[in-house]
């Protein structure tokens, strides 16, 4: 019997690796351990919980159609711009990753509030207001999830170059043909899993969202949300909090498979 | 059926690049040059990716590009010029199988999809790949995509095909097939075509004519067999494969006439007055070892029909390897060479 050895990973390496995998599994393990499974469907079946697991998902595929919109174009300009402009730009878009979601919902509201840069505007013009409301939620989800919609989308894009396109300019096609019979296609891997973690980053939300749209159960409650009031809620056990936690993490990781389950550019 | 006719002046800091390079339909001119020579340059201005600081690009009727004084009268856009590319590296569209791939062009140009791929699949017949339409082009051998690319260039119907060492990165027979097709499909659809190449093998197989371009000048052109075998610059010399030795013409002891080159080399040639500076060429088989000038042997190499020796004076000597053997040549020996009158071209230099 013959075995290949590889140049393999120096001992030392093992206890940190073992840690961190520790760190990152070890906590869902004990939710699933703490949990009270026998009265867990009950919990995950009150109006209150499919309320927010539904708007959690509807907010998220929103939020998550507005950052493929509006990120892909964004995404395709920084990949093939040049100058300063870009790059101070490129360094801009990724400021709500580096920011506490928390000043984000702050910021937001300075914008888009009553009082707001473009809220004041909104409201004495449209009698628009965007606060405390479902589109809140959009809105704080999408801005701490694009960036890595963008992200994702840009690298791809620079990495996959530009040379296909030249040569598909070549055979006569014009600029939109090439972005979507082309640039879109190669940069497909990129682009799903980009959309992948733009969407659980969305589901995830809460200081952005807590602080633009507040925690109205229906409106603005999504399971963060929820999970949040109910493991700090007065005569609300803390086994309704470990139930929905659950959830969204169920929900989570069918999304991850869903994604992985699908394998783009395969298709004919 | 059209015919190209380009004037391109390109200034970028110290590189300046003034070509006039004209194709007819049906014809293949071949651009050689070293590295550096603006080979690519013209190429990206006869493709639309760069605007010339001067110069006309025209395609029969058609003007694609005309800048004068500075002013920028027509620049039309790569995918309106209907110019096609050939590159060294294929570019099959990885996410799109053979039939897709050259069906690109006519869908591009507005053809119904059906109709396209049926275009298609004729383009890819002729190109002898009629059976692998569904392959992808990870499935594909490299002559396959490089035939496929090929197929997909023409099935757009371009005005102009531009090749820029489409061979380079083939195996030598697969390579020699695929100079065999590109021959064939450029003179079945008649285009002016324009091929880059370093390789001589691509110019004496193709080329109709041929430009050497050096420093972004045209040193020389015509055919290839004329330019070959009398070359003027020392690049395509090097590229024929023949010695070329600048020198001032003397008159030796004996009453002959020689060419006295650096390096102490002296090359025999025709009496005539001396003085005059000229240029000279000769194989580097007709070169003896024995008497004549003192060389030292630089380096030994394979050669086409022997051992290729690289001596003082940038001569080469070609030899038999027994003969090698037989006088123990190793890099640094000293060596005396000659070369007979007969096999000397001169020409005099301005």
């Amino acid at each position: 019997m013959t075995r290949e050895r590889s140049v393999g990973v120096p001992g030392f390496l093992w206890l940190p690796a073992a840690l961190a995998a520790g760190l990152l599994v070890l906590p869902v393990v004990a939710l699933l351990v703490r949990a009270d499974w026998g009265s867990l469907p009950a919990d995950i079946t009150t109006p209150s919980a499919r309320d927010a697991l539904w708007l959690s998902l509807s907010t998220s595929v929103v939020a998550t159609g507005a950052c493929l919109v509006l990120g892909v174009p964004l995404a395709v300009v920084l990949a093939r711009a040049r100058g300063w402009p870009a790059d101070l730009l490129r360094a801009l878009v990724t400021l709500p990753l580096v920011l506490p979601p928390t000043v984000g919902g702050i910021a937001l509201l300075y914008l888009l509030g009553r009082r707001g840069l473009v809220g004041q505007a909104l409201d004495t013009w449209f009698g628009i207001s965007i606060p405390f409301t479902t589109t809140a939620v959009v809105i704080a989800q999408a801005f701490v999830a694009m960036p890595f919609l963008v992200l994702s989308v840009e690298g791809s894009l620079r990495t996959a170059g530009t040379r296909f396109d030249v040569v598909a300019a070549s055979l006569g096609a014009g600029r939109w043909t090439v972005l979507r019979r082309i640039t879109l296609p190669l940069v497909m891997p990129g682009l799903v899993s980009g959309t992948v973690l733009c969407f659980a980053r969305a589901l995830g939300e809460f200081g952005a969202t807590a602080l633009f749209a507040g925690n109205s159960p229906g409106v603005t409650q999504t399971m963060p949300l929820a999970i949040y009031s109910a493991f700090n809620g007065a005569g609300v056990t803390q086994g309704t909090a470990v139930a929905l936690s659950l959830l969204l993490v169920f929900a989570a990781v069918a999304v991850l498979l869903a994604a992985r389950a699908w394998r783009p550019g395969r298709a004919a | 059926m059209t015919s190209l006719h380009a004037e391109v002046a390109v200034h970028r800091g110290a590189f300046a690049l003034d070509v006039t390079i004209a194709a007819h339909p049906g014809e293949i001119v071949g651009v050689l040059g070293p590295n550096g020579a603006g080979k690519s340059t013209l190429l990206a201005v006869l493709a639309g990716h760069l605007v010339p600081t001067a110069g006309v690009v025209r395609v029969g009727e058609r003007t694609l590009t005309a800048v004068w004084d500075g002013r920028v009268e027509s620049a039309v856009r790569p995918e309106h010029r209907s110019v096609g590319l050939l590159g060294q590296d294929p570019l099959v569209f990885p996410h799109l199988s053979s039939r897709e791939n050259v069906a690109f062009g006519p869908r591009a140009a507005g053809m119904p999809a059906a109709q396209s791929r049926a275009v298609a699949d004729e383009w890819l017949a002729a190109v002898g790949l009629g059976g692998l339409a569904d392959r992808r082009p990870d499935a594909l051998s490299g002559g396959q995509r490089q035939r496929v690319a090929l197929a997909r260039a023409l099935a757009a119907e371009p005005a102009v095909l531009l090749l820029d060492e489409p061979f380079a990165q083939l195996d030598v027979r697969t390579a020699a097939e695929l100079r065999e097709l590109v021959r064939e499909q450029v003179r079945r659809t008649r285009t002016a075509t324009v091929l880059v190449t370093h390789d001589v093998l691509d110019a004496v197989t193709l080329a109709d004519r041929v430009v050497v371009l050096h420093d972004g000048q045209v040193v020389e052109q015509g055919r290839p067999l004329d330019v070959l075998t009398d070359p003027v610059h020392p690049f395509t010399a090097a590229l024929a494969g023949v010695n070329l030795v600048v020198g001032t013409l003397v008159a030796l002891p004996d009453g002959s006439t020689a060419v006295a080159g650096p390096d102490g080399v002296v090359i025999p040639c025709a009496p005539q007055s001396p003085g005059g500076r000229v240029q000279v060429t000769f194989p580097p088989t007709a070169v003896t070892v024995g008497e004549g000038w003192p060389a030292r042997v630089i380096d030994l190499e394979p050669g086409t029909t022997g051992v290729r020796l690289r001596t003082t004076g940038d001569v080469l000597v070609d030899l038999p390897p027994a003969q090698v053997a037989q006088l123990g040549l190793h890099v640094g020996a000293q060596v005396r060479l000659s070369v007979p009158a007969e096999h000397v071209r001169v020409r005099p230099l301005a």
